[in-house]
């Protein structure tokens, strides 16, 4: 992975010392609060409803096992002894006091972990395929190009102050895992017809208010052309986007208002112009960067150990069948640690879980470990032989929950119990349907299934792009929520349809319910998935589900 | 245009330092319980009490009015979100209810 050299190490070091200074000018009363926030937020300190809340970006969700460590360390030390982990595969402490901050800051800085660009309009944390490097479906490991964006974005001067935010993400593999459709620029690895390795350029999508699935913009990109290539994108829209408005800044309005085949003439133009200015440089950065992802040194493997155990023991077997990929090895496998555990919150990791996690990646798992976008941890390279014994381990910690891709298995932004721009609570809502799909007993029966929750329309839990979207509204001074249906987040990406009028706090759990249990008498065999059953029927047999009152009165 | 009648207001924020949700009390001090605060029926009184709350930066932030109630302890919240920053998440007893639960033991 990535190690910080010394010029990044003395970068963070002085912007440490930047903040640190200014939280001091700030207590003093040197510095008002209107002229303290944009610095703050630089910062990743945002103030929420109860407290600070710190956001410390992983890049592209990459740990190691002492940065994890760490990460627990600082949860223990400075706040309530867990940390929040959320769809941009950052992690949020929810209680910091400003006075510890700048601590915290130094702290993360030794181990190379920062909060730098997860705020304020600038390029922001590169996201990427959680199972990057290990999978077996991945053409070529994307971070190292992540790296590069990172590093290239990274206090960029032309790029501090855009018309908005600005999010991209990655993947190496053809099956999109990292959402790149739902982003500003996606960047999806393919071949071209000569075999060659490059990139599908996605550019203008986009959940929130209005959202959007990213359109083509380049069907193949040269992987040497990319940093040029993006950084025309993002020129074009700091000319064209709107800054009149921030409801229309983001991209996506921009290709929405102007066409994709204007943004396409514009951004080849800019980028011929660009392209020779780069001058191998960035390849040269690039080929450094290349250097620190070098694959670990394989351990082969025997996997009788674990071909046992698979044969012999239910409950493992279960573990395996849901929360386990194939790796490119075979002796070695992806393992999904569930941050789901039924009723627990979506996402939260307390202190004792991160340094458990910490211990199996540095004795299992060749020192890595990954965050998803689905608010799971991911061990990427672990030896069959060692699952038995790491299942056991996971298990005294409350991780042992077999539930990754199931409809426990639910993303759900802080909502309003945290965070200040919430129309509703979306927590809640998440632990009591997971709550009720365990006591009903039905959710390996129901299968593959992505129940997405946000309580509110900046869609941070991706409520379009869930096969169940829930989005929570303040109706009147109470909490409602609203169902879209048919949502998708992968290489076959949809924006879900909504299904009708919103549902009170204490009758969207039932609705949910009434919704999962239905479609087990819509689907044509157990194989057909929630998602496919939809799109073969589409949205009125599910709608009737929600409504039974109108099908009454309708028939 | 026509005004909208005043409803009866509190004087909330969230500390500097800490961060905590603090209310404006009759004392014309920040105090942490709700049912503390100074709960205004007249605007000109509110707006007054407001600019002073709202000069004292060095204590807190984001300085706001919230609509509020009489009830039998003091002033309630009437909105959803009022009544959360008032008690706390609902997903771990932390924040101000874990800090009026432990200065009544
Ligand atoms: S979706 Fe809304 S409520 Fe949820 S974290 Fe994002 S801004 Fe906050």
């Amino acid at each position: 992975m990535y190690h910080y050299n010394d010029f990044d190490r003395a970068f963070l070091n002085e912007r440490n010392a930047q903040f640190r200074a200014q939280v001091e000018r700030r207590v003093a009363g040197n510095l008002t609060e209107d002229e303290f926030k944009p610095l703050r937020l630089m910062n990743g300190l945002y103030l929420q409803l109860h407290a600070y809340m710190l956001r410390v970006a992983i890049p592209y969700g990459t740990l190691s096992g002492a940065q994890m460590r760490r990460l627990g360390d600082v949860a223990a030390k400075y706040d309530k002894g867990y940390g929040h982990f959320t769809t941009r595969q950052n992690i949020q402490y929810n209680w910091p006091t400003l006075s510890d901050v700048p601590d915290i800051l130094d702290s993360l800085g030794e181990v190379g972990l920062h909060a730098i660009q997860t705020s304020g309009n600038t390029i922001r944390n590169v996201t990427a395929d959680h199972f990057a490097g290990a999978a077996k479906d991945e053409i070529e490991d994307p971070r190292p190009v992540a790296e590069l964006l990172r590093q290239w974005s990274t206090d960029h001067p032309e790029f501090q102050f855009l018309p908005r935010k600005f999010k991209i993400a990655i993947t190496g593999s053809p099956n999109d895992r990292a959402v790149t459709k739902a982003h500003d620029i996606g960047l999806r690895m393919v071949r071209n017809e000569a075999g060659e390795p490059g990139f599908e350029v996605i550019v203008g999508g986009g959940l929130g208010r209005t959202p959007m699935v990213g359109k083509v913009l380049r069907a193949f990109l040269p992987k040497a052309d990319l940093l040029p290539y993006c950084e025309a994108v993002v020129s074009v829209w700091n000319t064209l986007g709107r800054r009149d408005n921030k409801y229309k800044a983001r991209i996506k309005i921009t290709v929405h208002e102007n066409g994709i085949e204007k943004i396409s003439e514009l951004v080849e133009e800019r980028f011929n112009t660009l392209r020779p200015q780069f001058s191998g440089v960035d390849q040269e950065l690039l080929a450094d960067i290349e250097a620190h992802f070098q694959p670990p040194v394989w351990e082969a493997s025997d996997t009788g150990v674990f071909d046992a155990a698979y044969a012999t023991d239910p409950v493992f077997r279960s573990w395996v069948d849901t929360n386990i990929t194939d790796h490119k090895r075979d002796d070695h496998a992806i393992v999904s640690v569930s941050l789901k555990a039924h009723g627990d919150t979506p996402g939260d990791a307390t202190t004792e879980q991160m340094h458990l996690l910490a211990d199996i990646a540095r004795d299992h798992a060749y020192d890595e470990l990954r965050i998803s976008h689905e608010q799971n941890v991911i061990l990427p390279h672990v030896k069959k032989s060692d699952l038995p014994a790491i299942f056991e381990q996971l298990k005294t910690a409350g991780l042992g929950t077999a539930n990754i891709g199931l409809a426990s298995d639910i993303i759900a932004c802080p909502g309003m119990d945290y965070c200040a721009l919430a129309t509703a609570r979306s927590i809640p809502v998440a632990q009591q349907i997971a709550n009720r799909v365990q006591e009903l007993g039905v959710e390996h029966d129901i299968g593959a299934l992505k129940i997405k929750i946000s309580g509110c329309i900046n869609a941070c839990g991706h409520h379009h792009v869930g096969h169940i979207g829930i989005l929570g509204l303040d109706r009147a001074g109470v909490e409602n929520y609203q169902i879209t249906l048919g949502g998708d987040g992968t290489e076959t990406a949809a924006v879900g349809e909504r299904a009708g009028p919103g549902f009170a706090y204490d009758a969207i759990v039932p609705a949910i319910e009434r919704l999962v249990l239905g479609y087990l008498d819509l689907r044509t065999d157990p194989s057909e998935t929630f998602l496919a059953t939809y799109r073969r029927l589409g949205a009125a047999p599910f709608k009737a589900l929600l409504y039974p009152e109108d099908a009454k009165h309708a028939a | 245009m026509s005004r909208r009648p005043f409803t009866p207001k509190v004087i909330t924020a969230n500390h500097l330092i800490s961060g905590d949700v603090i209310y404006w009390s009759a004392d014309s001090c920040w105090v942490s319980a709700h049912a503390d605060a100074a709960l205004f029926t007249e605007q000109d009184a509110a707006d007054a009490q407001f600019a002073i709350a709202n000069a004292q930066q060095q204590i807190a932030v984001g300085v706001m009015l919230a609509d509020a109630v009489m009830g039998d302890n003091g002033p309630e919240p009437v909105h959803f979100r009022e009544e959360f920053r008032a008690t706390g998440p609902s997903n771990y007893f932390h924040g101000k209810q874990a800090e009026i639960a432990s200065a009544g033991a």
